[in-house]
């Protein structure tokens, strides 16, 4: 069986030639969750935007392949790449508070996609979307529906936003680090509630996080990615037990603890940072020879 | 809370007065030939510089006074807001139409459309926008028609620049990313997604361009360009009131009262229904 996703050698670069994606490679199996995790500017966003098709014209794929389900989305007219993304993928975003359109009712919001993409019928889409909201635990989903996106708080929002994700029956949900912009006590609610949806669906879920407690909570597998190479790459549980690369370790001990909170709390040792560096220089190098 | 309470209530105040004080001017100038006292064409000098219904030497059914020639100065404001009214609908919503399509297709796609119609704009905006209409009408030669298409041809772009503005910011927010990966097409996801998020501002801009559309056309009157000297226009009267300053003030004074309080309606008429629009202000 085909991998959901797979991405082979993806190297992405800026307008003045700086690579910001160095030959990513990383499968994601059916019904499987990937974390992905690095520092901010790592290039995680951009892996998940580069899947979905919304990179900012600035930034250009100049190498590698992106299939999903088998399909190279590289070899695809723009059109049937946008149909095939839109049927099969879709986005837990990190901000709830601009993920929806501010001046149009939730209910119409949702059903939208199912029908006008997907061409399903109103009164199907409205049994699927009511469905859904019950999955993520709203309780007065006809409220809910005719509200306004900036009546409802901020947990709330993001539970209308994986029920969306959700309701299209996606294979490939990519989670833009959906719980950073919210209060700790939602964060774990809503980490829950996309565990648990994933579990029932078995959709694979590409998670982009920059905090290793959650990559632990969710994921089989990990993929660590420092100024966009993947630095290491590993089953989560091996991982955690035995992380292999420096910079792996050092994050783990930049990871605050509630035993010991301010000994824990070491920033990135100098040595780790100059290793990598000599790792992403040569590896720039080994790329930049046979490209000119 | 309190606060936004308060200021939605003083929104609210404004709304209603500025949009009573439209209305009635609507209304009269709708209703003209039945609610003008007098016909404002006719001169009658036995008449002339009656003083308003106050003062000593005033005329019953004259209640604003004459100008030199006899007309009654009610009458002729009454009229006169009819061309006002025409001018401001007429204007505003070509330049309204024009100025917002284009904004909103340079904000959303951005890139060449985006450049070749901010160029468009700039040069634009480098004529002084007054001399520019004078030398519009001067060219297309006087009357109501040329007056609107003056107004519309400079003043498209205020539309264009907040609106691609208000557009740009929109098309930033993940909404409108989130409709891409659906699979919406780009015009539709423009339409649909962002444009009713910039209606609220298309809105505001509207109600001010009427108001500045009543200023430019009473400049045009004023200057002679815009229609025929004979019907009664705000800025024909006010430069006829110029003359006679010294000797009947209330020829001037009047109808500037008349434009002020209808100009300054239209811009707060459209700021209290922006934030009638807003879903997020409401």
């Amino acid at each position: 069986m085909s991998a959901c996703l797979d991405i082979r050698d993806l190297s992405a670069v800026l307008p003045n030639g700086q690579r910001v994606l160095r030959s990513v490679s990383l499968a994601v199996q059916p019904g499987e969750v990937r974390a992905l995790v690095g520092e901010s500017g790592a290039g995680k966003t951009m892996i998940g935007k580069a899947v979905l098709g919304v990179l900012p014209s600035s930034v250009r794929i100049v190498e590698g392949d992106m299939l999903l389900e088998g399909e190279d989305l590289g070899k695809l007219q723009p059109k049937a790449r946008r149909t095939l993304i839109g049927a099969r993928t879709a986005l837990i975003p990190q901000d709830p508070l601009t993920a929806l359109n501010p001046s149009r009712r939730i209910g119409p919001q949702m059903t939208d996609r199912l029908v006008r993409i997907l061409g399903w019928s109103g009164e199907k889409a409205d049994q699927r979307i009511r469905q859904l909201l019950d999955e993520v635990q709203i309780r007065d989903p006809d409220r809910v529906l005719k509200n306004y996106p900036h009546e409802l708080s901020g947990g709330m929002r993001q539970r209308v936003l994986i029920a969306a994700a959700f309701a299209a029956e996606p294979r490939l949900i990519v989670a833009d680090e959906p719980t950073t912009a919210l209060d700790v006590t939602v964060q774990k609610q809503i980490l829950r509630l996309i565990a648990q949806l994933q579990r029932e669906h078995g959709t694979a879920i590409l998670f982009v996080t920059h905090d290793l407690g959650v990559v632990a909570k969710i994921s089989q597998k990990v993929s660590v990615l420092y100024a966009g190479k993947v630095v290491e790459e590993a089953e989560t549980a091996a991982l955690f037990a035995a992380p292999q690369h420096p910079y792996t370790r050092a994050l783990m001990a930049a990871t605050p603890r509630y035993t010991d909170p301010f000994a824990s709390l070491k920033p990135v040792d100098e040595t780790v940072l100059a290793g990598l560096a000599a790792e992403i220089a040569s590896a720039d190098q080994a790329w930049g020879r046979p490209h000119g | 809370m309190d606060d936004g309470r308060i200021s939605r209530h003083g929104s609210g105040a404004k709304l209603w007065l500025a949009g009573g004080w439209l209305l009635l001017a609507l209304l009269a100038a709708i209703f003209a030939p039945l609610v003008a006292p007098q016909d404002p064409l006719a001169q009658d000098l036995m008449l002339e510089r009656l003083p308003p219904f106050w003062m000593s030497g005033a005329e019953p059914g004259y209640w604003l006074g004459t100008d030199s020639l006899g007309r009654d100065l009610l009458s002729r404001l009454i009229f006169g807001a009819r061309i006002a009214f025409i001018v401001a609908f007429a204007a505003a919503t070509a330049a309204c139409l024009v100025g917002s399509t284009l904004g909103l297709v340079a904000g959303y796609f951005g890139g060449w459309a985006d450049r070749i119609i901010s160029r468009i704009v700039d040069v634009w905006m480098a004529f002084p926008p007054v001399l520019f209409a004078i030398l519009l009408v001067a060219v297309l030669g006087t009357g109501l028609s040329s007056v609107i298409i003056a107004i519309a041809v400079i003043d498209w772009t205020r539309f264009c620049r907040v609106i691609r503005a208000e557009t740009m910011g929109q098309s930033r927010m993940d909404y409108v990313e989130n409709a891409r990966i659906a699979g919406y097409g780009r015009i539709g996801i423009m339409l649909r997604e962002v444009l009713p998020n910039v209606v609220p501002s298309i809105v505001a801009l509207l109600s001010l361009e009427m108001g500045i559309a009543v200023i430019v056309e009473a400049i045009l009157s004023f200057v002679n360009l815009s229609i025929s000297t004979d019907d009664p226009t705000w800025g024909g009267i006010i430069a006829e009131g110029r003359l006679s300053i010294h000797q009947a003030w209330w020829v001037l004074v009047f109808p500037l009262i008349t434009l002020i309080l209808t100009v300054l309606s239209f811009s707060q008429f459209g700021e209290g229904l922006k934030a009638r629009f807003d879903p997020v202000l409401r």
